[in-house]
């Protein structure tokens, strides 16, 4: 690595690494670029070593349970009437979501670094589970930063972290939801960094993760393209995926970038209402700016002061949104759209009651979408939905926000 | 004035511009019925005057340069003490505009003094990275420092400060290995600023035996004055220093001792901490 700086590092070249078009980089205190160098360079080497690739695919498939299934929700689709619907079912991993992918990938690279001591954020939990269970499997400690209000709200995935081993570590600062968790993850990172790794959860903060992020989630959209032409002989109209920090949706998008008839559609947060503070819809209500560690669209006030957000879904409810995602937003190769709260509690209910299947809330964002556009679309189209994790682990906030104990929402829904 | 350092060792003084302690922030005494909430709270956006006197103490008692701290909502790099101290000043609304008046009160006050602006990146990119050189000047600020902000990212901002003549002030780690330091030597002005340890800010008891390693190594790049950080809190730190840099930087022993202090007595603590830094006898009376 040469630290000498040269004009193509000027933020406005995207061909600097790292970048993605203006966006990306790496906007860190100086104590973490020898180990973001140290990592860049052992990504690298890993990246292209066939011993690596070949154990994360044996986990993957054996461990994880990949490939994961392609439904055809055949119900759902007669009921709306238009496209047809099919559900990428990440959903049916170990731990319950994608973010498994991106666990077991990250893991492995800190073995083969040599540190043994892992820590990581985590919203709505996944990735926190995710976390916990590769460092048992490998044998590792773990620490897992969460906001107290997701502690809370997530309570089940709190309990599955501490049975596996993990420390879960509660965040009392600013808004004690997961933009906090990952400060106190990197103000962890920055004590400790001389043997710790820090398993960061989604295609954001300085590089390299955003690239390494997505390129343990491509295997997503890359089974996906295969399942579709073996199913349907053609690639599909659109895939729609939630976008908290994005990163199911870019593993999700990645193998169809190049194929421009294929509609690409991120849902962002809409939370409660359109003002500031009240969603986490970031390509609606936010402007370019650096939050940890990245140049990417970000939820702030007139002050740059970054700005509370909320969401019913933990996993979503984060103030920037990886910067790939920027980029593709930009350039409109992708979409971004918002669903609100209302919507997404209406979409869990839907696809739990149409094809047997409840989504997590993150996942829901995607449902919603999927509700609003297929009728819309004509028949012989097809529309593919990144079911990116279950239900599960809702069900403390669905038994509230539906008050499934009176039961009346649900019977009207 | 460019930065300069008469005594030795130099002194280097952060403080969070807007923080008043906690006697005046509206959280710490919510206002009741009948109880209203203190003064000097959130009531007065942009009232900095706390702050100014808190500086001309500081300057008066032996400081060769200030640190203002612009406060951030996420503050990554600092402990729980400049967290609190950066929430406090944020609830009292606290801007970038306002700290850059500041800056010019203190300059017109006592022009002898360095200041140097200390902020994450994200509140100058919202103001304009060039119109934040320029008014940072035109205040009469001697230096800047990003504490998100690599060599490897700065070509714009380091253009910004040529233009302006303004010092970009560049952190150091114990972990930049000489390749970096050598960049970081480059592209700095002022000072450079030597992190004593890999960490977040915040006191420590001991002083850290990376710092004189990373001191050493500096030297060979550059010869600027090397100021060092984090953790410095006490006579003994700020002698040790002396031993192998220019200068040390004090800053959350500082702004513990604002949030600790009871009314109106902030400035005259402060006064009394840096004395008794060179001092040690007075320090006793602390």
């Amino acid at each position: 690595m040469t630290a000498a700086i040269t004009e193509s590092a000027n933020p406005a070249s995207a061909t600097a690494p790292g970048r993605f078009g203006p966006y990306g980089g790496r906007y860190v205190p100086e104590t973490l670029m020898a180990a973001l160098a140290e990592l860049e360079a052992a990504y690298a080497e890993a990246s292209t070593d066939p011993v690596f690739q070949s154990e994360l695919d044996d986990l993957l498939r054996n461990f994880a349970g990949r490939p994961t299934a392609l439904t055809f929700a055949a119900r759902l689709t007669e009921q709306l009437g238009g496209a047809k619907i099919y559900l990428k079912r990440e959903d049916l991993l170990h731990t319950g979501a994608h973010k498994i992918n991106n666990a077991l990938g990250q893991g492995l690279l800190a073995r083969r670094m040599g540190k043994r001591r892992i820590i990581a954020e985590t919203g709505a939990g996944q990735h926190g589970v995710a976390t916990a269970t590769v460092c048992a499997l490998l044998g590792m400690d773990c620490i897992v930063y969460m906001g107290e209000d997701d502690i809370r709200r997530q309570e089940l995935n709190v309990l599955r972290m501490r049975l596996l081993g993990a420390e879960v570590r509660p965040v009392t600062s600013g808004s004690r939801t997961l933009k906090d968790a990952v400060n106190e993850a990197l103000r962890d990172w920055v004590t400790n960094v001389r043997d710790t790794y820090y398993i960061l959860g989604s295609a954001l903060g300085p590089h390299p993760y955003p690239t390494m992020v997505r390129d343990f989630h491509r295997v997503i959209g890359i089974e996906l393209r295969q399942q579709i032409l073996e199913r349907e002989g053609r690639l599909p109209d659109a895939i729609v995926a939630c976008v908290g920090g994005g990163s199911n949706a870019i593993g999700a998008f990645h193998a169809f970038l190049d194929d421009p008839a294929v509609r690409l559609i991120g849902v962002e947060a809409g939370g409660r209402g359109k003002s500031l503070g009240d969603h986490a819809a970031r390509f609606e209500g936010g402007v370019p700016g650096v939050l940890q560690g990245t140049y990417s669209y970000v939820l702030q006030d007139e002050n740059g002061q970054v700005a509370l957000t909320h969401s019913v879904s933990a996993g979503l409810d984060y103030a920037t949104v990886g910067p790939e995602h920027a980029a593709l937003h930009d350039s409109g190769r992708a979409t971004y759209v918002s669903a609100d709260d209302a919507h997404v509690l209406d979409a869990v209910v839907r696809l739990s009651r149409a094809e047997g299947i409840l989504p997590a809330l993150e996942s829901a964002h995607a449902v919603a979408e999927c509700l609003r556009i297929a009728p819309r679309m004509p028949r012989h189209a097809i529309l593919v939905v990144n079911l990116s994790g279950r239900g599960d682990k809702d069900m403390g906030i669905l038994a509230r926000e539906l008050k499934i104990a009176g039961a009346e929402a649900l019977d009207q829904a | 004035m460019p930065i300069h350092f008469p005594n030795h060792p130099g002194l280097v003084v952060y403080l969070t511009a807007g923080d008043n302690g906690l006697h005046t922030d509206p959280q710490a005494h919510p206002a009741q019925p009948g109880n209203p909430a203190p003064r000097g709270n959130a009531a007065q956006p942009g009232d900095l005057s706390l702050t100014r006197d808190i500086a001309l103490a500081a300057i008066d008692a032996g400081a060769d340069v200030l640190e203002l701290g612009v406060p951030f909502s996420d503050p990554m790099a600092d402990g729980p003490v400049i967290q609190r101290a950066s929430e406090r000043a944020l609830r009292r609304g606290t801007r970038l505009a306002d700290v850059l008046r500041l800056a010019a009160d203190l300059h017109r006050a006592r022009p002898q003094a360095g200041i140097v602006l200390f902020s994450y990146l994200n509140p100058i990119l919202r103001f304009g990275m060039a119109r934040f050189a320029d008014e940072a000047a035109a205040a009469g600020a001697d230096g800047v420092l990003l504490t998100d902000m690599i060599v490897e990212e700065a070509a714009d901002y380091l253009a910004h400060m040529r233009r302006t003549g303004l010092s970009p002030i560049f952190l150091a780690a114990p972990t930049s290995p000489d390749a970096r330091l050598q960049a970081i030597a480059a592209h700095s002005a002022g000072f450079i600023y030597a992190i004593s340890r890999t960490g977040v800010t915040g006191k420590q008891k001991q002083l850290a035996s990376d710092a004189a390693a990373l001191v050493e190594r500096i030297r060979r790049w550059t010869r600027l004055p090397v100021a060092v950080g984090f953790g410095i809190s006490s006579a003994d730190h700020f002698a040790q220093v002396g031993q192998f840099a220019d200068a040390a930087v004090i800053g959350s022993a500082i702004v513990e001792l604002i949030e600790r202090s009871g009314p109106g007595q902030a400035a005259a603590n402060v006064s009394r901490f840096i004395k008794g830094l060179r001092q040690p006898a007075l320090a006793q009376t602390l």
